[in-house]
C-alpha cells in the first residue's frame, strides 16, 4: 500500500530521507482486553477485508483457532487460563502486530522499502519489495512477521493503513460487537484508556493499567489489561519489550564502521604498496641462486 | 609443456584448482552477501538478478563454499601447522612489513604470517557455516529460539567482516610480493624467489645446498 507516500517517516535499508512533507496525525489502535468475549468476529473481518484465506487446520481441542498467526491470518485470539488472586481468570488476547513506535522488523530488514513506517504511525510491509530473508522476523520483538511458503514474502496486520488512508477504521475495529477495540488519534486513545483503567480501577483491579511499551517508542496498536504489573499472563506479551542489544549491535554504528574498516584496509595496502614498494627478490640472491646454478 | 630448470614446483594442478574455486565461490559469497550487509551495497544484488535472487544464491554459495573450503583445509592442514620458527617469524612481522627481511627466521614452504591467515579463515569459515545455516530462514531457522538467531546474526555479519579485511589482506600480499601469484597460477617459481621469500623450503628442494 503505497496510498500514503508522501507520508513516510522510516523506510528500510534506506538511509536519505523520504517523502515526509505531510505529518499525519499520529493513529492507536485500543484493544480493550478486559471487554473482550473472544468471539473472534475480528479475525473474520480481518481475513474478509483483506481477502485472506487460511487452510483448514485441525481441531487442537482449544478455542485457539488458528493456533497461530499464519501469512494469512494477520490477528488470532490467544486464550490463557491463569490463576489470579481472584481465582480462575480466562484472559483472550488479539493477537497481531503492535506497528511499534521505533519497529524492530525495519530496523533489520534489508531490502530497501520492503517495510516502511507512515508518520501517522502505521507499519506496513510492502511485499513487492520483500526479499524473503526473514530477518524482520529476527528483529521484531512481539514474533509477528509470518514467512510466506508459497511466495517468501511475509506478512502480518496492515493496520488497514488502505482504510485508514481513506479515512475508515480498520475492518477489525469496525465489525468488535463489545466495543473491545477503538480505533482513533494516540492522543484520543491514550485519553480514551485512561477512562477505562480508572473504571476497572474502581471495580478491583488494581493493577490495571495501559500497554503501550516505551522500550519500543511506544506501540501504535494498545491494550488495556486488568493485570498490567504482568501481560505476560496474557499469552506471554513480554513485559519489557525492546529492539535489544543484538539486533542493535547487528544493524548499528558497527556496519558502517566495519565498512569504513575494510577500506581502511585497502587504501592502508594500497599506501603500503606506494611507501615501501614492492616485495622482491634482491639482486644479492638472484646472483648466489645464478652462481649455484653454473656450479 | 617443458619445466625450466630454473623453477622449483610449488603447488600441483589439484591444489591450484582447489585454491581459485575457493576463490570465486568466495568471491560470489561475498558479493552476495554484502548485499543484506548496509544499504550501500544493495546494488550488488544486480549482479545475481535481484535482491531475491541474492538471497536465494547467498547460503547455496555457501554449501559449495562448504566443500571447496574443506577440501583447501584437508589439503592444507598439514603444511600450515605453527612450527617455532613460524611464531618467532610473527614477533618479527613489523620488520617484513617495513620491508625489511633481512632479520626474519628462515621460512618453510609458508612463512608463520600464511599460517596464520590459514588458521584465522578457517575459523572465520567455521563460524560462518554455523551461524549461516542458524540465519537461512527458509530452511532452518524455524529450529532454533529467536535469541540464537539473533546472536548468529551478528556473528555471521562479523565473521564476514573479518573474513574480507583478510582476504582484502591476502590479495594485497600476493601482489605485493612479487612473482608469488605464478605460484598459484602456474605452480612453479623461481629458484631464487624461492632463496628470497621461503629459504628453508628452499634448501629442502635444492637438497640442502647453502
Ligand atoms: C558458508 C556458509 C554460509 C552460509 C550457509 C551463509 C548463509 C547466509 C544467510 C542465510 C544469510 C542471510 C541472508 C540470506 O537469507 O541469504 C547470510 C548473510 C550474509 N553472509 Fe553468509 N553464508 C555463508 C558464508 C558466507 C561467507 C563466506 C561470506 C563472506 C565473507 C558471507 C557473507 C555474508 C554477509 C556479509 C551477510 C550479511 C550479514 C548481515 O548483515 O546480516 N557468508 N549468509
Ligand atoms: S510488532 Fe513486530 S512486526 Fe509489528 S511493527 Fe513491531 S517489530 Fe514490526
Ligand atoms: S523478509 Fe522481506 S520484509 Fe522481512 S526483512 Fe527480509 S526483505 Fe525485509
Amino acid at each position: 500500500m503505497a496510498l500514503q507516500s508522501l507520508d513516510i517517516t522510516r523506510c528500510s535499508a534506506t538511509t536519505t530521507p523520504s517523502p515526509s512533507q505531510r505529518q499525519t496525525q499520529e493513529v492507536a489502535k485500543l484493544i480493550d482486553v478486559t471487554k473482550c468475549i473472544g468471539c473472534k468476529a475480528c479475525q473474520v473481518a480481518c481475513m474478509e477485508w483483506n481477502d485472506t484465506r487460511d487452510a483448514i487446520g485441525t481441531n487442537h481441542g482449544v478455542l485457539d483457532n488458528p493456533m497461530d498467526l499464519t501469512e494469512a491470518s494477520w490477528t488470532v485470539m490467544r486464550y490463557s487460563e491463569v490463576e489470579t488472586d481472584r481465582g480462575l481468570e480466562w484472559l483472550i488476547r488479539k493477537d497481531g502486530c503492535m506497528h511499534c513506535g521505533n519497529p524492530g522488523c525495519l530496523k533489520a530488514c534489508p531490502a530497501p522499502g520492503a517495510i516502511v513506517q507512515y508518520s501517522n504511525g502505521i507499519v506496513d510491509f510492502h511485499e513487492e519489495n520483500c526479499i524473503g530473508c526473514g530477518y524482520c522476523i529476527t528483529g521484531c520483538p512481539f514474533n509477528i512477521p509470518r514467512l510466506s511458503k508459497k511466495d517468501s514474502k511475509v506478512y502480518k496486520c496492515t493496520l488497514c493503513s488502505d482504510r485508514v488512508a481513506a479515512g475508515l477504521e480498520p475492518a477489525c475495529v469496525k465489525t468488535c460487537p463489545t466495543g473491545a477495540i477503538v480505533f482513533g488519534t494516540k492522543e484520543a486513545i491514550l485519553h480514551h484508556a485512561e477512562g477505562r483503567i480508572a473504571d476497572l480501577k474502581e471495580r478491583g483491579y488494581a493493577n490495571a493499567g495501559i500497554y503501550n511499551p516505551q522500550g519500543v517508542d511506544g506501540t501504535h496498536v494498545i491494550y488495556v489489561l486488568h493485570h498490567a504489573d504482568k501481560p505476560e499472563m496474557y499469552s506471554g506479551l513480554p513485559d519489557n519489550p525492546s529492539i535489544g542489544p543484538m539486533v542493535e549491535l547487528w544493524k548499528g554504528a558497527a556496519k558502517p564502521l566495519a565498512s569504513l574498516g575494510l577500506a581502511a584496509v585497502g587504501v592502508g595496502a594500497f599506501f603500503h604498496y606506494v611507501t615501501k614498494g614492492p616485495n622482491e627478490v634482491s639482486e644479492e640472491i638472484e646472483k648466489e641462486v645464478e652462481d649455484e646454478n653454473k656450479s | 609443456m617443458k619445466t625450466n630448470p630454473d623453477t622449483l614446483p610449488r603447488y600441483t594442478a589439484a591444489e591450484r584448482v582447489n585454491h581459485w574455486l575457493v576463490a570465486f565461490t568466495f568471491f560470489l559469497m561475498t558479493l552476495s552477501g554484502l548485499v543484506f550487509f548496509q544499504p550501500l551495497y544493495v546494488p550488488l544484488n544486480q549482479l545475481f538478478g535481484g535482491g531475491v535472487w541474492a538471497r536465494i544464491l547467498h547460503p547455496f554459495f555457501g554449501v559449495a563454499m562448504i566443500v571447496f573450503f574443506g577440501g583447501m583445509y584437508v589439503r592444507f592442514r598439514q603444511l600450515c601447522a605453527m612450527t617455532l620458527t613460524d611464531r618467532e617469524w610473527l614477533t618479527h612481522v613489523r620488520d617484513m612489513v617495513n620491508g625489511d627481511d633481512r632479520n626474519m627466521p628462515e621460512s618453510g614452504k609458508l612463512n608463520g604470517g600464511q599460517k596464520l591467515l590459514f588458521w584465522l579463515l578457517v575459523a572465520c569459515m567455521v563460524l560462518l557455516v554455523l551461524s549461516g545455516i542458524v540465519i537461512w530462514r527458509a530452511y532452518f531457522s524455524f529450529l532454533f529460539p529467536v535469541g540464537l538467531v539473533r546472536f548468529a546474526a551478528v556473528v555471521h555479519a562479523a565473521a564476514g567482516a573479518v573474513m574480507m579485511a583478510l582476504i582484502i589482506g591476502h590479495i594485497y600480499l600476493a601482489i605485493w610480493t612479487r612473482e608469488s601469484m605464478g605460484a598459484m597460477l602456474y605452480g612453479r617459481v623461481r629458484k631464487a624467489w624461492a632463496k628470497q621469500h621461503h629459504p628453508a623450503w628452499f634448501r629442502e628442494m635444492t637438497g640442502g645446498s647453502k
